[in-house]
């Protein structure tokens, strides 16, 4: 059976982090994507990142993405793509596929970093060729160059539902309209107000009601609704449109976590179901870490720092770090991490980790 | 429809053209670029059909975890197009319900 | 319908003239200005980096909307790039007799062409005048945000926050 230190599943912003900081301490490192390119989904954010410089503030997504990617070579990181983790047993034994068949491959410590995935919100219509992720339409534009559609409704205000408007309107489509069920636009003012001055309508309080059309979407009917998400009679808006985006959140891809037995608690502010942690990203079970999305849903800022806590963890649980060292960097990064989870946006996200660490207390 | 200049990402560069066929006709694809990416830029919105009722499916999420957009791939069915490279005579069929091995597209 | 940023996606004209980062009507009397569209808080300030002259300050925690020292801005239009919300503007009413001149990102193409007439628009996306191209500067150090300025009716100066996009062909 094959053998690595540090397994790191997961190639995206938290996967890369992690790997570098554990290379870098002088740990083998063995990171596996499924993928036939390391990033996640950091190349198709090509918009120029907030935060503080520190954070790649007004970096855009592939800039950052390049700069992990370098990193990762430079750091000795063995990486495997085209291979998926379909298994993972007792004590730590993976089971992963690719081109050359399944194998098996004993690790010491596992680092869990295999993000999110988009929810669906279910309508008439919905299966029609046309309705689409949000994030499948990012991926068509950014990484494929090829346009999903011409026309297309947004559903959902969040930033991922604003971002991909403005990339759509950046790929050469129409946004004729975002619509968002809540009474308040969920992304930041900033993203909503460059598409409205590219006269891209914003509808609160209005979701998609039925999407029409024989093969493929024709178009799109949209009602009102009230706080308590019930319809308002009589409110019905149609739009001529060949795409529907659904932005309606993401959840955390954590099926690795679940099958290794991990405690998870149910939290919806942070995607769903998340596996329970502690500030140095370690689950329940032993040896056994999660750092980005996997850990509750938020952004590639935030789960860059995580890796980077998990990679440091885990160097030093294997002795390749001093504690010393280790807490004055795990101390920094949790700085940074702090000055991105303040303010109206990120206050919410702070809390809510806050509860999964109640939660490993009570474990 | 490719997105041939884009304010960020520039000019796409030109990859070398690939031959594949879709249910019996030939289309020019990029390189490297998913069977999806080909579709899209050739007009096609529809990857399968279901069992009872024949409604088309087409792409959903993207990034291979839906299995939306599965075709019958040179013979194998249920391939993720959204994942999946063209090569220079590929044959895709579109797949109805779970479709049938060693049926490559005609 | 409510007014307000987090209603409409546009910033209200109360809540952009109580933001420390918008300039005073004096200071616009004056000449080119930065105007500071940034009515939330969210933990970013690439914009003080991006003052050459100290104009703008965001410090700690880095959620404060930024302050613009109206006195030290020179109005070289140099922060206008590197916020990454585009919420960042140039004005100058003192640009001719009846004309202010309004710089703003554009992350689009086509890029207008220099001395060519387009529709601008105002913060809602409607047309509100037409206007001539002056500039449109792209170098790289912008990293693929180009800055475009207009000329406009200077009543306009502070309605006017971009163009048209023109479709492609």
């Amino acid at each position: 059976m094959l053998s690595a230190e540090v397994a790191v599943i997961g190639a995206g912003p938290a996967g890369l982090s992690a790997a570098i900081e554990a290379a870098k301490a002088g740990a083998e490192v063995l990171l596996i994507d499924e993928n036939a390119k390391p990033g996640g989904q950091l190349f198709k954010q090509i918009h120029k990142f907030f935060g503080s410089k520190a954070h790649h503030a007004g970096i855009r997504g592939m800039d950052i993405g390049n700069r992990l990617l370098q990193e990762t070579k430079e750091s000795g990181v063995k990486v495997w793509l085209n291979s998926i983790v379909w298994g993972l047993f007792e004590d730590k034994i993976l089971g992963v596929a690719n081109q050359e068949g399944s194998k098996s491959i004993q690790a010491k410590k596992i680092i869990l970093a295999s993000g999110a995935s988009e929810n669906a919100i279910s309508f008439p219509g919905w299966t029609l060729p046309g309705v689409i992720g949000a994030g499948a339409a990012q991926t068509m534009i950014n990484i494929h160059r090829v346009l999903p559609g011409e026309r297309v409704l947004m559903v959902g205000s969040g930033n991922v539902g604003l971002i991909v408007s403005y990339q759509l309107l950046q790929a050469g489509a129409e946004v004729v309209a975002v619509v968002e069920a809540a009474q308040k636009i969920g992304g930041y003012g900033v993203h909503a107000s460059k598409i409205r001055r590219a006269g891209v309508s914003i509808l609160i309080s209005h979701t998609v009601k039925e999407v029409k059309g024989k093969d493929q979407v024709e178009a799109a009917i949209v009602a009102g609704v009230d706080k308590n998400w019930n319809p308002i009679p009589h409110t019905e808006k149609t739009f001529q449109v060949d795409t529907v985006c659904i932005a309606a959140g993401l959840r955390p891809l954590a099926e690795l976590a679940w099958i290794a037995g991990c405690e998870f608690v149910y939290l919806s502010e942070l995607g769903g179901f998340v596996p329970v942690h502690n500030e140095n990203m370690e689950s329940t079970v032993s040896g056994i870490y999660v750092a980005g999305d996997i850990a509750g849903v938020e952004e590639a800022s935030t789960a860059m720092e995580e890796g980077r806590l998990a990679g440091i963890s885990v160097a030093m649980e294997m002795g390749y770090l001093g504690k010393e060292k280790a807490e004055e960097i795990r101390e920094a990064v949790g700085e940074r991490l702090k000055s991105l989870r303040i303010g109206p946006f990120g206050e919410e996200r702070q809390k809510t980790k806050q509860r999964i660490l109640e939660a490993w207390q009570r474990r | 429809m490719r997105v041939l200049h884009h304010p960020v990402l520039g000019k796409l560069r030109k990859e070398k053209v690939v031959k594949i066929t879709v249910d019996g006709n030939t289309l020019e694809a990029s390189e490297g670029e998913p069977i999806i990416a080909a579709l899209l830029a050739n007009g096609i919105r529809v990857c399968r059909k279901t069992k009872k009722k024949g409604e088309p499916r087409f792409l959903f999420c993207g990034i291979g975890r839906c299995t939306d957009c599965v075709m019958i791939v040179d013979g194998i069915p249920n391939i993720r197009t959204c994942v999946t490279a063209v090569r220079e005579g590929m044959r895709i069929k579109t797949q109805v319900g779970l479709g049938e091995w060693g049926s490559p597209g005609c | 319908m409510k007014q307000g940023i987090v209603f409409t996606g546009v910033p209200s004209m109360e809540e952009l003239v109580s933001s420390p980062g918008f300039p005073s009507k004096n200071r616009l009397r004056k000449g080119a200005v930065a105007v500071i569209e940034c009515v939330q808080e969210i933990p970013c300030d690439p914009c003080e980096l991006a003052c050459p002259f100290g104009a703008i300050k965001v410090g700690k925690p880095i959620t404060n909307l930024p302050v613009l020292f109206e006195d030290k801005c020179r109005g070289c239009g140099l922060c206008i790039p590197p916020c990454p919300g585009l919420a960042v503007f140039l004005v100058d009413t003192t640009f001719s007799k009846d004309k202010a001149l309004v710089e703003f990102p554009y992350e689009y193409l086509p890029l207008p062409r220099v001395g060519s007439e387009v529709d601008a628009v105002d913060r809602e996306g409607n047309v509100v005048t037409k206007a001539k191209v002056l500039k449109v500067k792209n170098p790289k150090k912008y990293d693929h945000t180009p800055v475009v300025s207009i000329a406009i009716p200077k009543k306009l100066a502070q309605k006017v926050r971009g163009i048209v996009r023109k479709q492609r062909a």
